[in-house]
């Protein structure tokens, strides 16, 4: 039986180490073994195509719960899921989560002093279209403080989580905003080696996404791994 | 010029009312084929405590060993009452469950079978990209020629396989997951 070929493996310096030392949760959490390479058989090229059902109308709508309208500011994210090659990847589940605008999570174990907002969940999801387009609306996440150092605070961030079409291409992220002065100051975008890699983790604002008298637009493309060109061996 | 990898990032602490439903830690309906299995362990940190904030993802082939999804081209029955993938987060004891059916063998290149398995993503705080390990079954005889399994060392190979605990109750399987330390269990690159 031939096989379909696998995929790329992680870029180095793209992806961060797990064992980060300004990243104080990695210290009883990262494994010592190296882990084991494996090369992809039909368990990694096949994996599930969406996570249970599929996205519900008002999904792509944060602003909107509970009968209410979120406090906040506005905004649009947008963008598309693509490979490597620059195929577009249609029909993939993005899952999506955040703090509200004043940094709180709607979280039963998070304790920030900050307010919660009953009209903002903050979750939501949508599907890819034919061409690898998402849409959203939401509000900014407000920043928020964590104890991982003294005066620690995460940059404003949203939460993604992604299949693709394999196993192989699993994908949980985070998304950030341009010009955030915390961004420097942050172990978790820092876990990234490479600085252009992760500046790829920042949305870039868009005056053609924005909606004039109502919401700010940002981009913010996804890029997961592509296939190898030859055949898998094993 | 091509496109480059988004990196990944941890889950964080955040993320069970956006990612977890109830229900998602059965992969199996009423009329699912095969043997009905529980898979139930703890994941542990390096002091063995207990990670109570940790998401699990299976994904596995059905009964005859077959995924479901397009390119896993083997000449074997898809089944349309099981899709092969589920998740759970860990309790406050890091424990998880799951239900589901013991797979099938896939075929690989040469026609070699491979050892039953199930394929697991681990995600959670203090991770900043998944970690990937795979169940493997307890009296397997194709563990012995699996090319997966003979690739890890001899002496860790056993991280991988999971216990029956109770041999009154051969469908409960049991496998924990270390994440580091003594017993650490094998992760993969994959
Ligand atoms: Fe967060």
């Amino acid at each position: 039986m031939n096989s379909p070929n696998g995929y790329r493996r992680e870029s180095s310096g793209g992806h961060p180490p797990y064992d980060n030392p300004a990243y104080a949760s990695t210290h009883k959490r990262a494994p010592r073994n190296a882990p084991v390479r494996l090369e992809h058989t039909l368990s990694e090229i096949t994996g599930p195509r969406f996570a249970g059902d599929l996205p519900a109308p008002g999904e792509d709508d944060l602003t909107h719960f509970d009968g209410g309208e979120a406090l906040g500011e506005r905004i649009i994210v947008t963008g598309r899921v693509l490979d490597e090659d620059g195929r577009a990847i249609p029909h993939t589940v993005i899952e999506i989560w955040q703090a509200n605008a004043a940094g709180r999570y709607a979280h039963a174990e998070d304790r920030h002093e900050a307010p919660l907002d009953p009209y903002f969940a903050g979750i939501g999801r949508v599907i890819t279209d034919t061409q690898g387009a998402y849409r959203f609306m939401t509000v900014k996440p407000g920043a928020y403080p964590w104890r991982n150092h003294h005066n620690a605070w995460r940059p404003n961030h949203i939460h993604f989580s992604l299949f693709g079409p394999s196993f192989a291409t699993r994908l949980i992220t985070q998304m950030y905003f341009p010009g955030d002065p915390l961004l420097d100051l942050d172990p978790i975008f820092n876990s990234v080696p490479d600085r252009s890699a992760r500046e790829r983790l920042i949305a870039k604002f868009d005056i053609e996404v924005t909606i004039p008298e109502y919401a700010l637009g940002y981009r913010f493309d996804f890029v997961i791994r592509g296939r190898e060109a030859t055949p898998t061996p094993g | 010029m091509s496109p480059l990898q988004t990196p990944s990032q941890t889950v964080g602490p955040f993320f069970k009312p956006a990612l977890i439903r109830s229900g998602n830690e059965s992969l199996v309906t009423s009329n699912s084929r095969g043997e009905r299995i529980t898979i139930e362990g703890r994941i542990l940190d390096g002091d063995a405590a207990g990670i109570s904030d940790a998401m699990i993802e299976l994904w596995q082939a059905n009964a005859d060993g077959r995924y479901d999804h397009p390119d896993d081209l083997q000449e074997k029955l898809i089944d349309p009452e099981f899709h092969g993938f589920g998740r759970a987060a860990t309790d406050e004891l890091g424990r998880f469950r799951f239900h589901t059916i013991k797979p099938g063998s896939a075929t690989g290149p040469g026609n070699l079978l491979h050892a039953p398995h199930i394929n697991v993503s681990i995600f959670a705080r203090g991770l900043l990209k998944r970690l990937v390990t795979r169940i493997y079954f307890p009296g397997e005889q194709l563990n012995a020629t699996d090319p997966v399994l003979n690739t890890v060392a001899p002496g860790r190979r056993s991280t991988l396989i999971a216990r029956i605990e109770n041999a009154d109750q051969p469908g409960i399987l049991r496998f924990d997951i270390v994440l580091q330390g003594e017993n650490e269990t094998v992760f993969f690159d994959v």
